[in-house]
Parts: C-alpha cells; sequence; structure tokens
C-alpha cells in the first residue's frame, strides 16, 4: 500500500530550514565585517587576534589533559570492574551518570568554595593548581560519556577470557592494561575522546567561573564586545564540532569493517 | 548525549565474598568521584540546611520562596518545559519521518550525523548564531523586513527573550530527541502495524490504540531529560541575553562571581533546588526508559 | 465456485520476479500449505492475499468478492506471525479483544468470547498477564485467538512455529490442526519445513523461484514428487540417474542394470537421461522377487541410528539409501560386502525434465 509521504517531507523540510538557516545566517553575518563587500575579514582578524591564539591552545590543552586522565582513569577502573568486581558496577554506573543530573554550575559551585584558598586543599590558590581543577572538573563532565564509551567497548570483546590467555602466557598487569586491553577498545576510547575534546573546547561556565583564560571565556569576550567575530567564532565552533564528531563516525566505520573482515 | 543505556533496574549489591586486595584497582576511581563530584555536592546540599554559623536550619529553604527567586525558577522551568515539549514534538514528527516515512535511505544517516553534531553545538556559539540570524541585524530580521515588509521585531519579538532562548535551545533538543527516539521507533514491529490492521483497524487506529502507547515511555522520559537539559543549560542563556535573563542558572552564575545574594548558604538552597529538579526529571526519565525497554523487548 | 480461488496471480519487483503462474482453488475449509525454500515467493503470495502487498497482474476472489485492491482492515482475514505480533502495550485478553474492539462490538459480547477464545487456547488464566510475561508457545497460542476471535472466514499462518522450540513445535503443530478442524476455517499455512506440511495439511503447494513446483495432498507430493526439486525438498529420496531404455513400456537402465517401472515414461526419447525418485523406506535387501527389481551393489556405509539401520549401497555412479529395522538376531552387513536391493515398479517415480 502506498502512503502519502508529504508529511515526511513537510517535517523534513521544516527541519532542514530550522537548522540550516542559522547556520548560513551566521556565516553570512561573518563575511559583512568590511562595509559594502562580502569578505574574510572578520575571520582574518579573529584568527590574528594573539587572545585567540592563546586561549584556543590553551584550551586544547586542558582538553588533551583531560582526555589523557581520563582514560588512565577510567579504563582500568572498567576494566578491573568487569573482571574482579561486576558486583559494584551498578554504584560505578550510577555515580559516572551522576553528571548528567547534577549541572555543570552546581559542580563548579561547590568547587568554588571546597577547593578555595581558605580550605583544606587550596587548589584555586595558585594557577597551576586552578587548572588542575578545571581538569578534574572537566573530567567529570565527560565522565557519562567516556565511561559509556568504554564500558561497552570492553563488553564487546571478552575481556576475561582476553585476560586469561594473556596471562596464561605469562604477561604481567602492565603488560595486559597497555598490550591487549587498551588496543582493543581503542576505537571506543577514541570516540570518547573526540566527544570529550567536542565538550570541552568551548566550554564556558567552569573555565569562567574558574576565571581561567579559556576559549570559552574569550567567546564570551569577543560576543559582549565585538559585532562580527562573534560570527566568524560561531562558525570556527561549529567546524570544530563538525570535525569531532566526523572523527567519531569515521573511527566507528573502521570498527565495523575490521569487525567484518575478522 | 544520553542516548546511552541506562541500566535502570540497578542490580541489588551482591555481598562481596571475598574482597581481597581487589577493591584497591576501583580506589583512584572513587577518590575521584568522592573529591570532584561527591563531596562539592554534598558540600552544598549540607550548606543549605545551616547558617552563616554552621548551625542547622530551614531559612535557607525557606526564603528559595522570595520573589526574585522564584521569579528565577518560574521562568526556568517554563522555559525548560517550552523548549523540552517543542523539541519533544518535533524531534517526534523528525525521528518519524526518516524511520517510517519512507523517504530516500541517505536522508537518515546525514540526519543522524547532523543531530550528533547540533547536540554537542551549544553554548556561546549558538548563541552567537541566532544572534546573527534573529537579533536586530541578524539575516532573516533584515530578508523579512526587506522583501516580506514584515518587521519582526515590532510585534515584540526579541531574541533576547523568553521566545528568542526557547527558539535557540531547540537547536539542541531537537536533535538531542531525534538521537534518542530513532531507536525506540526503530523498536516499532512491521508486523504490529500489519497484525492491526488485518484485524480491521485503520491506520489512525493503529497509532492511537498500539503505537503511541508503546512509544510513550521513551517520548516522555525523553522531554523529560530535555527538560533537565535545558534547565542547567547556563552558556547559551549568558551568550544570549548575558545576566539580562532572570533564570536559575544565571542567577547562581551571578552568585558564584559575587555573592549577589549576600548570603552564600542561601546559594547553595538554590543549587539544591537545581539539584533536585534536574534529578527527578533524570530519576523520572530512568524509570520510564527502562519501562518502554521491557516492552520492546 | 471455490472459496479461495487466486488466478495468474505475478507479482514482480522492478525486473525481478516475486510470484508468477499461480493458479489455486481452495474449497472451504480446506487447510492448505504453502512450502518452500526461503524466498520461493511463498510469503510474498500470503501477504498478497492479506491485502500487504499489490499484485502486479491476476485475481484473488475470496467466497466470490475479489478482494485485489481492498485494504487489508476490508477482507474479514485472521493472521498470524512469525514473530507473533502481540501488541506489548496490551494484556492477553486486550490482544485477544483488539479485531473485536475496533469493530465496536458491545462489551456484553466482547467479554464472553474473549473468555471463550481463551478457553479455546487453553490459557484461560493468563489474560490479565502481558505478552512479555509469555514464553513464545503461549504467545503464539496467543496471537491464534488474537487472529480467531473475530470469525475471519480465512485464516492466514506465516511460520507461525518457526521461532519455537522442537517439543514445542510439535505440540503445537497438532492444536492448530485440531482448532482448525473444529471450527472449519479455510486456512493457508505458509512454511519451509516439509514435516510440518506433511503433517498438517490436506493440500500442499511446493513452490520453487516463484512458481508451483507441484499441488497435491501430502501421500500424492510425498510419493509421487513430480520433479527433481520436489523429490529432493520434501523427502530424503534416493534419486537415481538413468536412461530411458522404452519409454512405452517403461523401461530405464541405471548403471548398467534395466529396471521396470509400472507406468509409461511420458514425453521421453529413448537415451534420453532422466531422473528417478525412490523412497528409501521402498528398499530391501536382499531376496530377489520375480516382481521386484533388483539392482547388484557393494555396502558403501552402514549408520547405526537405534531402532534404525541406515545403509548405503554402492552402485557405478549412483547411490540408494535404505532404512532397515535394527534386530538382535540379525546384525548389519559390513561395509565392502557385497549386497542386492529390491524394490516394486510402482516405487519409482520418473521425474520432469531431462538430466543434463
Amino acid at each position: 500500500m502506498k502512503r502519502s509521504r508529504l508529511g515526511p517531507w513537510l517535517a523534513m523540510a521544516i527541519g532542514t530550514a530550522y537548522f540550516l538557516i542559522p547556520l548560513i545566517a551566521t556565516f553570512e553575518f561573518s563575511l559583512r565585517m568590511k562595509r559594502g563587500e562580502y569578505s574574510l575579514e572578520a575571520y582574518r582578524v579573529v584568527l590574528a587576534d594573539p587572545r585567540f591564539q592563546a586561549s584556543f591552545g590553551y584550551s586544547t590543552l586542558i582538553a588533551i589533559a583531560t582526555i589523557l586522565m581520563g582514560v588512565l582513569l577510567i579504563v582500568p577502573t572498567a576494566y578491573w570492574i568487569e573482571l574482579k568486581l561486576r558486583n559494584l558496577r551498578p554504584l560505578v554506573e550510577f555515580i559516572t551518570l551522576l553528571p548528567l543530573v547534577i549541572p555543570a554550575i552546581v559542580i563548579v559551585f561547590g568547587y568554588l568554595h571546597t577547593y578555595n584558598s581558605s580550605s583544606w586543599i587550596p587548589l584555586i590558590a595558585t594557577p597551576r593548581g586552578t587548572d588542575l581543577l578545571l581538569t578534574f572538573g572537566y573530567m567529570t563532565l565527560a565522565l557519562p560519556y567516556m565511561y559509556r564509551a568504554v564500558d561497552t567497548g570492553l563488553r564487546s570483546i571478552d575481556v576475561r577470557t582476553l585476560t586469561e590467555a594473556a596471562e596464561s602466557l605469562g604477561a604481567g598487569w602492565g603488560t595486559i592494561l597497555f598490550k591487549v586491553i587498551f588496543p582493543n577498545v581503542r576505537v571506543a576510547v577514541l570516540s570518547g575522546a573526540f566527544l570529550t575534546f567536542a565538550i570541552v573546547i568551548g566550554e564556558f561556565t567552569l573555565a569562567s567561573l574558574l576565571d581561567r583564560p579559556a576559549f570559552g571565556p574569550y567567546l564570551q569576550l569577543v560576543g559582549a564586545n565585538r559585532a562580527y567575530e562573534p560570527s566568524a567564532l560561531a562558525i570556527v565552533a561549529f567546524v570544530v564540532t563538525w570535525a569531532c564528531m566526523g572523527l567519531i563516525q569515521i573511527f566507528g566505520r573502521d570498527r565495523r569493517a575490521t569487525m567484518a573482515g575478522r | 548525549m544520553a542516548q546511552m543505556q541506562l541500566d535502570a533496574a540497578a542490580l541489588p549489591l551482591a555481598q562481596p565474598r571475598r574482597m581481597s586486595f581487589a577493591f584497591l584497582g576501583v580506589v583512584p576511581f572513587f577518590v575521584f568521584a568522592v573529591m570532584f563530584l561527591l563531596w562539592p555536592t554534598a558540600f552544598l546540599m549540607v550548606g543549605s540546611f545551616q547558617d552563616a554559623d554552621g548551625h542547622f536550619t530551614l531559612e535557607n529553604i525557606y526564603r528559595l520562596s522570595e520573589p526574585t527567586i522564584l521569579n528565577a525558577y518560574k521562568i526556568s522551568i517554563e522555559i525548560s518545559v517550552a523548549s523540552a515539549l517543542l523539541g519533544a514534538i518535533f524531534g517526534f514528527f523528525l525521528a518519524a519521518a526518516v524511520v517510517l516515512g519512507g523517504l530516500p535511505r541517505w536522508l537518515r544517516p546525514t540526519l543522524m550525523t547532523f543531530c550528533g553534531v547540533a547536540s554537542n553545538f551549544a553554548g556561546l556559539p549558538l548563541a552567537f548564531a541566532f544572534l546573527a540570524t534573529l537579533g536586530r541585524t541578524g539575516l532573516v530580521t533584515l530578508l523579512l523586513r526587506d522583501f516580506v515588509g514584515f518587521d519582526l521585531y515590532a510585534t515584540g519579538f526579541n531574541v533576547l527573550s523568553f521566545t528568542g532562548l526557547t527558539l535557540t535551545y531547540l537547536y539542541f533538543q531537537i536533535p538531542l530527541m531525534v538521537l534518542i527516539l530513532t531507536p525506540a521507533l526503530d523498536g516499532l514491529k512491521r508486523e504490529w502495524r500489519e497484525a492491526a490492521e488485518v484485524l480491521g483497524a485503520t491506520s489512525w487506529q493503529y497509532w492511537r490504540h498500539v503505537a503511541i502507547p508503546v512509544l510513550w515511555p521513551s517520548f516522555l522520559g525523553t522531554t523529560l531529560l530535555l527538560f533537565a537539559n535545558s534547565f542547567g543549560a547556563v552558556a547559551t542563556a549568558y551568550g544570549l541575553t548575558g545576566s539580562s535573563l532572570n533564570i536559575v542558572p544565571i542567577l547562581l552564575y551571578a552568585q558564584s562571581r559575587g555573592d549577589v545574594l549576600h548570603n552564600p548558604n542561601l546559594g547553595y538552597a538554590l543549587a539544591l533546588g537545581m539539584i533536585v529538579i534536574t534529578g527527578l526529571s533524570n530519576g523520572a526519565y530512568i524509570w520510564l526508559r527502562a519501562r518502554g525497554e521491557r516492552w520492546l523487548k | 465456485m471455490k472459496f479461495l480461488e487466486i488466478e495468474n496471480l505475478r507479482k514482480v519487483y522492478g525486473a525481478q520476479v516475486g510470484v508468477q503462474h499461480f493458479d489455486i482453488a481452495v474449497e472451504r475449509g480446506e487447510f492448505i500449505s504453502f512450502l518452500g525454500p526461503s524466498g520461493c515467493g511463498k510469503t510474498t503470495t500470503l501477504r498478497m492475499v492479506a491485502g500487504f502487498e499489490q499484485p502486479s497482474a491476476g485475481s484473488i476472489r475470496i467466497d466470490g468478492r475479489d478482494v485485489v485492491g481492498l485494504r487489508p482492515n476490508q477482507r474479514n482475514i485472521g493472521m498470524v506471525f512469525q514473530s507473533y505480533a502481540l501488541f506489548p502495550n496490551m494484556t492477553v485478553a486486550q490482544n485477544v479483544a483488539f479485531g473485536l474492539k475496533i469493530a465496536k462490538r458491545p462489551d456484553a459480547e466482547i467479554k464472553p468470547r474473549v473468555a471463550e477464545m481463551l478457553q479455546m487456547i487453553k490459557l484461560p488464566q493468563l489474560g490479565d498477564r502481558f505478552p512479555y510475561q509469555l514464553s513464545g508457545g503461549q504467545q503464539q497460542r496467543v496471537a491464534l485467538a488474537r487472529a480467531l476471535a473475530g470469525s475471519p472466514q480465512l485464516l492466514l499462518l506465516d511460520e507461525p512455529l518457526s521461532a519455537l522450540d522442537a517439543k514445542i513445535r510439535a505440540s503445537l503443530r497438532s492444536e492448530i490442526r485440531d482448532l482448525q478442524r473444529k471450527l472449519g476455517i479455510t486456512t493457508i499455512y505458509v512454511t519451509h519445513d516439509q514435516e510440518e506440511a506433511l503433517a498438517m495439511s490436506d493440500r500442499i503447494v511446493v513452490m520453487s523461484e516463484g512458481r508451483i513446483e507441484q499441488l497435491g495432498t501430502p501421500f500424492e507430493i510425498y510419493n509421487r514428487p513430480r520433479t527433481r526439486f520436489v523429490a529432493s525438498f520434501v523427502g530424503t529420496l534416493n534419486i537415481l540417474r538413468g536412461k530411458v531404455i522404452d519409454p512405452a513400456k517403461g523401461v530405464v537402465r541405471v548403471d548398467e542394470q534395466d529396471i521396470r517401472l509400472d507406468q509409461q515414461i511420458p514425453n521421453a526419447a529413448p537415451g534420453e537421461m532422466r531422473a528417478i525418485a525412490l523412497r528409501p523406506e521402498a528398499v530391501t535387501l536382499g531376496e530377489t522377487r520375480p516382481d521386484r527389481n533388483a539392482m547388484k551393489g557393494t555396502i558403501e556405509e552402514v549408520s547405526f541410528l537405534g531402532a534404525i539401520v541406515r545403509i548405503k549401497v554402492r552402485f557405478k555412479d549412483n547411490l540408494i539409501s535404505l532404512d532397515t529395522f535394527n534386530s538382535s538376531a540379525s546384525p548389519p552387513p559390513r561395509r565392502g560386502d557385497s549386497a542386492t536391493v529390491t524394490f516394486a515398479p510402482a516405487d519409482l517415480q520418473v521425474l520432469e525434465g531431462v538430466e543434463g
């Protein structure tokens, strides 16, 4: 039986318009900097701005630190839970989901009071300490995505058998973790990493309240003071997000291909 | 975002038979969780019930009913409800169109990829994009004025307002709905429709008696998730309206910067209120999702 | 006029033919099976009868009414799906009542009818359960009750037992057949399981590549397969290759030994190679008699299957497998022994089509 396709097409058309018009408008707006002509002036100004370079570099660095420390914390934990402490899984899963429940603004509000200069661990007292706190904060925000990705990856391989096989061949724990487990969850870790990068790179709330020179606060500064540059930055941010998601897709597809090839 | 599987029916924690030293392996994780998630949050929760000297009091909770604060909660909830409901409805139609609509095949992966991007494209850049679109000199505003002769801002519209913020939030709400609801729509078996038809049901009767009831828990649950998602959002609102719009996350942001309430403990209570609201809606989401999955097994 | 008449039915998808030259007339109350491997067009045909697919050509008449063009919900048909397809949001009783509710029957009528149907499928106490709380076999019985509750004029079953365990399959098989007899409802049963089709059906339609290979009673299909496809799909038959010697007298030569048939070989010329079907249970070992064909060969394999011993006898190119009952008095022959097999001319069936 043939049903009318009018409704679905209409939904698609409205959706496409709603999603594309702001992007087109932003791009158009970003080209208006020079009066009477379209130009890439806004991009030139933004990209040449030393504060852009500094803040983007800073956020990239923090993002990489977040990913590395997150992976080092989460992969062994998830592995160990799968291998030895399965009865702790519900508790750990619950904890990893909490950052979705507790808004970031609340978490950082808590940090400001627990790690200020008069507390036991005065992380906020020094810039390096605050950088560390920001990284930990981002690890917390990324926890649900990172843990979920790694856990799914671990469940899709038979961790116990792999471990026993490696043990029977005489491998030690370090070898097992870094030579056997990590490579097998590489794809899952990578997709978690790119998602983390996308979340961290433009993050505003934590960086702003911890007063770090990150890309998010820079965006806010430009947004409050300039006309055309914010649009250019929005396009840049969109491209970065798109690139992260694209990389996740590419790596995901690679995995499917190799799985099928096995 | 939350398209992850939630094992909602948390298994009872079995007694550790012989813990030995195996638990040492997860110590770093628990230390991290306590230090950077649980303790700071607990600190706020406890602080909400204390006065400046650390004595127990309900004063802070009571003072949440002050007009400014109450109003902030009211606007926050209104915006979140509006963006969650509209996002859920449009997201549903979009997901339904691509899953059940018989559209060309390539549309589905394209839409899903785009939704993956858009659901993570929030915060300041999104605010900038909507300013460039619907702001006073935004493209759409200008096009409407010059070509249609319709002055958007004469109608009282302002992108820095309730409507503007809702419209902006939809940009990440709709994709999130699409991402979460698509698997649920895939779970509708073709045979259900056929069984209903062969039993005499029209297409509408099938939707009314079978498809909608089956999808309802997923739909409602995801709507609650969208609600929590926009309720806690700071950056988009801040980027769009600065601190001109009095919503809870912005108020809490201002409080974090400089104690605008002149009472730190009241600030804690404000945060507690947020946790309670997002906690309840997330909890209901998990519960409803488990119900929905039970059927779709 | 027959109850269900399908004439020259055809379904094409683009350049691909799904079903063609499909003609059948089904009596009222008959149980008919569509049997064939997956992709043979049996399900497509069933779905055209149900109204889920539109035929490219041909007609389908139910009780004299042409139903082509009618929507499924206008055809008054009951259907059972392989995947049960119970509505997950409804209890068992609500599922069974669904069709009646849609038809706006009064509650006073629906309630007893549902109870009656649940009684009929022997699950009277499960009305308040949800489908996910039932076993597969129970779900399929509920699906059957749901399909029958509205007293449809035709029941369609699309591989209803394929998803179930072997044990439940066998018991549900006879339950379905009993119900069908009791209600006297005309039924089409789609299956790829020849045992199911043979055990349940009044008649079987064997299908392959979108066509009817053979239409007949289980006895005819099993004993008189017309084509090589039917012979190999329906039973574990021996298929011998033989050269036609005398078509009129019914003589063929298999591996240089002449054997007789009890009938002429139609449309055959001397010298042609033809396939001949022979059921294992019609073959015996030893003891030549003038009224039986005899062939000399060597024992190639002896498999002990408990009550039965399966023996394969090798001739030059052909192999005949036969079953003998296990008996402690006479031990089975050994590999390499020479042996003579015998079979009656009436048990041979020359299949259609010249062998290459």
